[in-house]
């Protein structure tokens, strides 16, 4: 029994905190986040040779073949320099294809995303349907695609997507295709650039490859990664209120020696360390104990969900007004925070799934509830 | 990371578990001097098996377990559902102050008995003036040759209608700053001077005691750690307390978590349907579910940090706090899901849900905690 990461695991996440505090400092985090595109190829390509998008490919498609764990280290700095890169939404669609493209499909990226010569994405929301990221109706005819997917992580910049479909099916779409369209949504959270993407009978290839399992387990995989992230994130609002409490003084003393203030840095750090517990627990889990995995990942992303957002909310007030000016960095902290709480499955959408997972009683669904009933009746991928 | 048990602590769990399940001693009698004398006989088993004061070093008697065994062993107990052990501050509390403070001679007087529950140990520390603030305690000690001579009153002293030893602290220095003028005594309980009133608590029944000293006598020999050191050893008590707590804690939340999705499941609502089928009752419970994890591996993870550090980690510090806020919500939830029982005192929830209002102030209130996390932890100045 040991909850310690290992000498590696430790090397790995002090490597990745070195390295994007030193190119990710928060002038260079809110240019990127101003701009338009959201990343560089300069920034790409030393993410790249980090090995950092084939972190969790296996070695033999190229990749680094590295756990869960390894990869939620990273994503936890990530988060913590709240840097801008299409790194989440690759390695997202890499975990898919391994998990369920065919042979060819395999052969086709999974080495191209691992040198980072390629970047993919993935698309899960529809349009018109309810917002549980199982809940696609969309389906292809004659091999080609016509729907419209909204919230989509770095579509720009990515050279494919991986379309989430009815009753759990998932296609790839290459965005040069004909009939696939691009466009910039103005994102609650400038750091991860959104996109609506408008499929007119594009090609779709389907990843036939997998089967359900394993799908679900590259889901609980991106949503653990999510929940890592917003670890970091925590951390890092949870540090930034802590050292303002120290330094600003009101009635002449510090804020931080006042109760009403140190109390709520104290409820930061319960919730931040509870995220993080669930976090490893999860990337242990889905390294070593598959079984466990959906509800670990539920928990975590759950729990993250929350915890993110309340923690760079809670800092924020220990900020007074200048936090909630645009020139200081804590709003985008705050913005990624809940952009990840309500990315792949809310936290009300997670617990469901804790009580489900633990044979939990769930109504009947009521007559004439389509969402519902859609849910009982297909495979649940997510989570 | 490894999250599983390693063959040696594997092995240790596995022996402990059909030494419990060979040995447990059936049902608690009701009533308090039987139930009493049963956690003493209880003691007794585990003592003359080798399972008392697990955390003790050999030398004294103890099993010398590793902080893995030890962790194991509170888990195993309270899934076993065995009684609490007659003398648990002595074991959990008392024994480990008087190793860490005491001169040879008094190891070798206390340490024997506590083990055994020859003799049972309480603690003198709140008094009705002096609660999160110990150091202000105003009993007073009064040396006269080579004895003290005590005057005050202490409350919330668990056990001290049974106890032979009570751990005091008293001001023994008025002049000096407030920290500085205590020292730490173990006062014979078997006096006239020293008096136990039971003292009933919001469940109806009574746990805790007031305790009342009109010129008790000890003697010089009978302080720990030496004159006017008497907040540094209180300290050492007050940890063990906290160390020792959380892994049971965790287990015991558990089970009632255990009991409580299978209440939900057999009541109905307002409504007449399945109470867990509430998609309120749902995401409450689930909610549950997820921070009973966080207190198992938040447990964990500090034990690990301290294996490879010798210190906890920051989330060794949120243990009892947070468990005291999960604990005090499950029992509300169960209040909800319990509908028209909950109006009578004879349920066996309303119970837990009124003795949970408890676990935020005894132990060190949560404000306290608060305090300590972001004093000790997080840095920030202190409030004074």
């Amino acid at each position: 029994m040991n909850f310690d990461l290992t000498d590696d695991q430790r090397a790995i996440k002090r490597t990745a905190n070195e390295f994007l505090a030193s190119r990710y400092k928060p002038e260079v985090m809110r240019e990127l986040a101003e701009g338009e595109r959201g990343f560089t190829d300069e920034g790409w390509r030393e993410l790249s040779e980090l090995g950092w998008p084939g972190v969790m490919i296996p070695e033999g498609d190229g990749g680094l073949g590295l756990g869960a764990v390894e990869l939620l280290v990273i994503q936890e700095e990530m988060g913590y320099a709240l840097a801008p890169s299409p790194l989440f939404s690759t390695v997202s669609a890499a975990l898919l294809l391994a998990a369920a493209g065919t042979s060819e499909q395999r052969e086709r990226w999974l080495g191209p995303l691992a040198q980072g010569e390629a970047r993919g994405t993935i698309a899960v929301w529809d349009e018109r349907s309810g917002w549980a990221p199982d809940r696609s109706e969309i389906e292809t005819e004659n091999g080609t695609m016509s729907a419209t997917k909204v919230a989509v992580p770095d579509a720009s910049g990515a050279d494919f997507l991986i379309i989430s479909g009815a009753d759990g099916a998932h296609f790839l779409v290459e965005t040069s295709s004909p009939g696939v369209s691009v466009v910039a949504t103005k994102a609650l959270d400038p750091t991860r650039k959104l996109f609506t993407v408008h499929l007119d009978r594009a090609p779709a290839e389907p990843l036939s490859g997998g089967h359900s399992e394993q799908v679900a387990h590259a889901y609980a995989t991106i949503v653990t990664a999510l929940a890592a992230e917003n670890v970091g994130v925590g951390q890092r609002a949870m540090e930034m209120a802590v050292a303002y409490a120290k330094d600003r003084k009101q009635f002449d003393r510090p804020i931080g020696s006042y109760q009403a203030v140190s109390h709520r840095c104290a409820q930061m750090l319960l919730e931040v360390e509870g995220a993080r517990s669930l976090s490893y627990w999860a990337g242990w889990a889905l390294d070593h104990e598959p079984s466990t995995a959906p509800r670990a990942a539920s928990m975590a992303k759950a729990y993250a969900g929350d915890a993110g957002f309340r923690v760079a909310a809670s800092a924020l007030q220990v900020h007074g007004g200048i936090g909630f000016t645009w020139e200081h960095d804590l709003h985008f902290f705050l913005k990624r925070a809940k952009a990840n709480a309500h990315a792949f499955g809310d936290s009300r959408w997670h617990r469901d799934r804790v009580a489900e997972l633990a044979g939990v009683t769930a109504a009947s669904a009521p007559a004439g509830s389509p969402a519902l009933s859609t849910l009982a009746r297909s495979p649940a991928p997510a989570g | 990371m490894d999250l599983t048990l390693s063959p040696a602590e594997e092995a240790f769990r596995d022996e402990l578990r059909s030494w419990l399940e060979n040995n447990h001693p059936g049902h608690e009698p009701t009533g308090d001097e039987p139930g009493f004398q049963f956690r003493r006989d209880w003691q007794r088993k585990l003592q003359e098996a080798g399972w008392a004061g697990v955390s003790w070093p050999e030398d004294y008697g103890g099993r010398g377990a590793t902080l893995i065994e030890q962790a194991i062993f509170n888990e195993e107990v309270v899934r076993a559902r065995t009684p609490t052990p007659a003398n648990v501050l002595g074991l959990a509390m008392g024994g480990p102050t008087v190793i860490a403070h005491g001169t040879e001679e008094q190891k070798r007087r206390y340490l024997a008995p506590i083990l055994s529950a020859e003799e049972i140990w309480c603690q003198g520390f709140s008094e009705p003036e002096s609660g999160s603030d110990l150091a202000s305690v105003k009993t007073r000690a009064v040396r006269h040759g080579n004895e003290w001579v005590v005057t005050g009153q202490k409350v919330w002293t668990t056990l001290a209608h049974h106890a032979k030893w009570c751990m005091l602290v008293a001001r023994t220095d008025a002049e000096a700053p407030k920290h500085k003028g205590l020292t730490y005594f173990l006062l014979d309980m078997e006096q006239d001077a020293v008096q136990v009133r039971p003292l009933v608590q919001i469940t109806g029944e009574a746990e805790f005691n007031e305790l009342f000293m009109e010129e008790a006598r000890i003697p010089q020999e009978n302080i720990v750690g030496g004159e006017g050191n008497g907040w540094a050893v209180a300290i050492t008590t007050l940890m063990h307390e906290r160390a020792t707590l959380a892994f049971g804690l965790q287990v015991s939340l558990q089970i009632e978590l255990g009991k409580l999705l299978e209440y939900a499941g057999q009541t109905r609502g307002g409504d007449g349907h399945v109470t867990s089928a509430d998609p309120v009752i749902r995401q409450r419970l689930a909610q549950l579910m997820i921070e009973s994890e966080v207190l198992r591996l938040n447990a964990y993870r500090s034990l690990s940090a301290t294996m490879r550090s010798g210190v906890p980690g920051p989330e060794g510090s949120l243990g009892k706090w947070h468990w005291s806020e999960v604990n005090q919500a499950l029992t509300e939830l169960a209040m909800d899901i319990s509908g028209p029982r909950a109006l009578s005192a004879n349920h066996d929830w309303a119970y837990r849900f009124l003795r949970a209002r408890a676990n935020s102030i005894e132990g060190g209130t949560t404000e306290i905690l608060k305090n300590i996390v972001a004093e000790r932890v997080l840095g920030l100045p202190r409030m004074r």
